[in-house]
């Protein structure tokens, strides 16, 4: 009881903090929005990102095209050959004929041209499809599947999903770097609207220390303060994402270029996102408080 | 029994200044004890060790038992809740009404709002200040200040109640008012009361106890005491 009613206490004096500091206030606010504005988006990005590159590669395989005049023989040496390297995790064997039936089912334009040819001329050919282990590990299994005897040609989805992950994570290398330098500008704008409010209540603190009011009672709405600070920090971020990335899923229908790339479903992901956001604003409002109160309330 | 005893101490200031020599003290439960001397004779400092704002450097001071230099800073305020504290310059805070004045030192320690009502009201009732329950500091006299002040001080029904020159800034009229009002306190509440004061009129009018400093050197404790022998 005790503990809710001193809660009660800090809580309405750090909310009368912000109104009676209020440009200070609206700084320490308006930084906090713009750092989680950034945040939040290179959140969502990097969520998505993982998820589908996780996907992608799931689902890489590397396929084996064997030459068009192997014979049954050597087909069995490539796959005994295939089988004995160490990163490949399975395969599955397809003759060009059920290569063709699939192609057929697929689209009507491959259904018509591909009726027209013979077993004989077609172009199709006799393929292993391999999946690895070890992701990283593709480029040299390809390479060494590629120097086998009767093997013509080796694919694999080699290029996107590796140019895709540089290029995100030079962007989250940047992203990281302003988000860490609008956060100290944040939390020394918060630490600067506390230290105001500490020395506006010089009086106070000092008439508080003298009847017994314990140190926690004392700082606490300094920190609220700061807590508070975040928390309105986060509203516009919170709104703002929520609502784009409904916009942005929608517009794009789930997927992005290809029904390979899948965003995350909005629900629940969105409200984790905000949590997180959320959290972030408080974690940074409480830091800047809790240094201000160490640097300016000497207790 | 005694509720202060100050044994060997000394306090000497960072800046070199030794505000008290070697002084030894006992003070009873109940008693209402003058601290005398010259201005810089280390009266304040003397108070100021009892409330442990600062710390003797030799010796120990002990109020109930407790040896206030050992008490860890963070734990300071226990200390406080037991006491009452009065100064020369009121310390109040213009934009609270007297009430809300004095219900601050109860909402600082968490206490009921109930409980608070009928503490408040009781010690401005002590004060003599009921009918302005309202008001606020600015439209009060300094005398009015100073017993809303000492509302507050007596508002947790402390055992000892530390006064520093709280009658400095009043006229001789006001003063002994506010002696009035300590000594009901001292008789009612049995409140252990020190004050330190430089004002010969009030020490010989009202006959306490009386410790006399100079140069941070106790000189004489006497019972029934004036100012000056
Ligand atoms: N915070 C302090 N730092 C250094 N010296 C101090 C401090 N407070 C008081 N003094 C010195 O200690 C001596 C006693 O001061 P004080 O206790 O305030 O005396 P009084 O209250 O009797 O006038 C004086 O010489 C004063 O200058
Ligand atoms: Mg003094």
């Amino acid at each position: 009881m005790k503990v809710f009613r001193m809660l009660g206490r800090s809580i309405r004096d750090a909310f009368k903090s912000v109104i009676r500091n209020f440009s200070l206030s609206l700084a320490s606010i308006s930084c906090i929005t713009i750092t989680l504005i950034i945040v939040s988006i290179a959140l969502i990005a990097s969520f998505n990102v993982e998820n589908f590159t996780t996907a992608i590669e799931r689902d890489m395989t590397i396929v084996v095209f064997l030459d068009s005049d192997a014979t049954e023989k050597e087909i069995e040496q490539v796959e005994f050959d295939i089988k004995a390297i160490e990163n490949v995790e399975k395969y599955t064997f397809q003759t060009k004929k059920e290569v063709k039936e699939r192609m057929q089912k697929e689209s009507e334009v491959f259904n018509t041209v591909l009726s027209s040819w013979e077993d004989e001329e077609s172009p199709l050919k006799d393929t292993f499809q391999v999946k690895v282990k070890d992701i990283e590990k593709i480029k040299a299994t390809a390479d060494e599947i590629k120097s086998l005897e009767n093997v013509s040609v080796v694919r694999y989805g080699e290029g996107m999903v590796d140019k895709m992950v540089t290029a995100f994570s030079s962007i989250e290398k940047v992203t990281y770097g302003v988000v860490i330098a609008l956060v100290v500008v944040t939390v020394f704008l918060i630490i600067n609207t506390i230290k105001l409010t500490i020395s506006a209540r010089r009086k106070e603190i000092g008439i508080m220390r003298l009847v017994g009011a314990s140190n926690i009672t004392i700082k606490l709405p300094f920190i609220i303060e700061g807590m508070i600070l975040g928390l309105m920090g986060s509203i516009i971020p919170i709104v703002l994402t929520t609502y784009g990335y409904l916009v942005f899923y929608k517009h794009f229908d789930g997927h992005l270029y290809s029904k390979l790339i899948q965003l995350i479903t909005p629900e629940p992901f969105i409200y984790q996102a905000s949590l997180i956001v959320l959290g972030i604003g408080i974690l940074v409002g409480m830091i800047g408080s809790a240094s201000a109160v160490r640097r300016y309330l000497k207790i | 029994m005694d509720l202060i005893r100050i044994k060997n101490v000394e306090k000497k200031y960072k800046n070199g200044v030794t505000a008290i020599y070697d002084l030894n003290l006992a003070i009873e439960k109940g008693s209402f004890v003058f601290v005398i001397g010259g201005s810089g004779s280390g009266k304040s400092t003397l108070i100021k060790m009892l409330y442990r704002e600062e710390k003797p450097t030799k010796g120990q001071v002990i109020v109930g038992g407790l040896d206030v230099a050992k008490i860890k800073n963070h734990k300071v305020y226990k200390l406080r809740r037991k006491l009452g504290i009065v100064f020369q310059d009121y310390r109040l805070l213009p934009k609270l009404t007297v009430y809300e004045n004095v219900a601050f030192a109860l909402e600082c320690i968490g206490e009921k709002k109930d409980v608070i009502r009928v503490k408040v009201l009781k010690a401005l009732e002590d004060v003599g200040l009921k009918n302005k329950v309202h008001e606020y500091p600015d439209n009060l006299s300094g005398g009015e200040q100073q017993r809303v002040a000492i509302a507050r001080a007596i508002v947790n029904d402390p055992k000892l109640l530390l006064c520093d020159e709280p009658t400095g800034n009043l006229d001789p009229e006001k003063s002994m008012e506010i002696m009035k009002v300590l000594e009901s306190i001292n008789e009612n509440r049995g409140t252990t009361i020190i004050m330190a004061t430089h004002d010969k009129e009030i020490v010989d009018q009202m006959k306490k106890q009386v410790i006399t400093l100079k140069d941070g050197h106790l000189v004489k404790f006497k019972q029934k005491g004036t100012y000056a022998e």
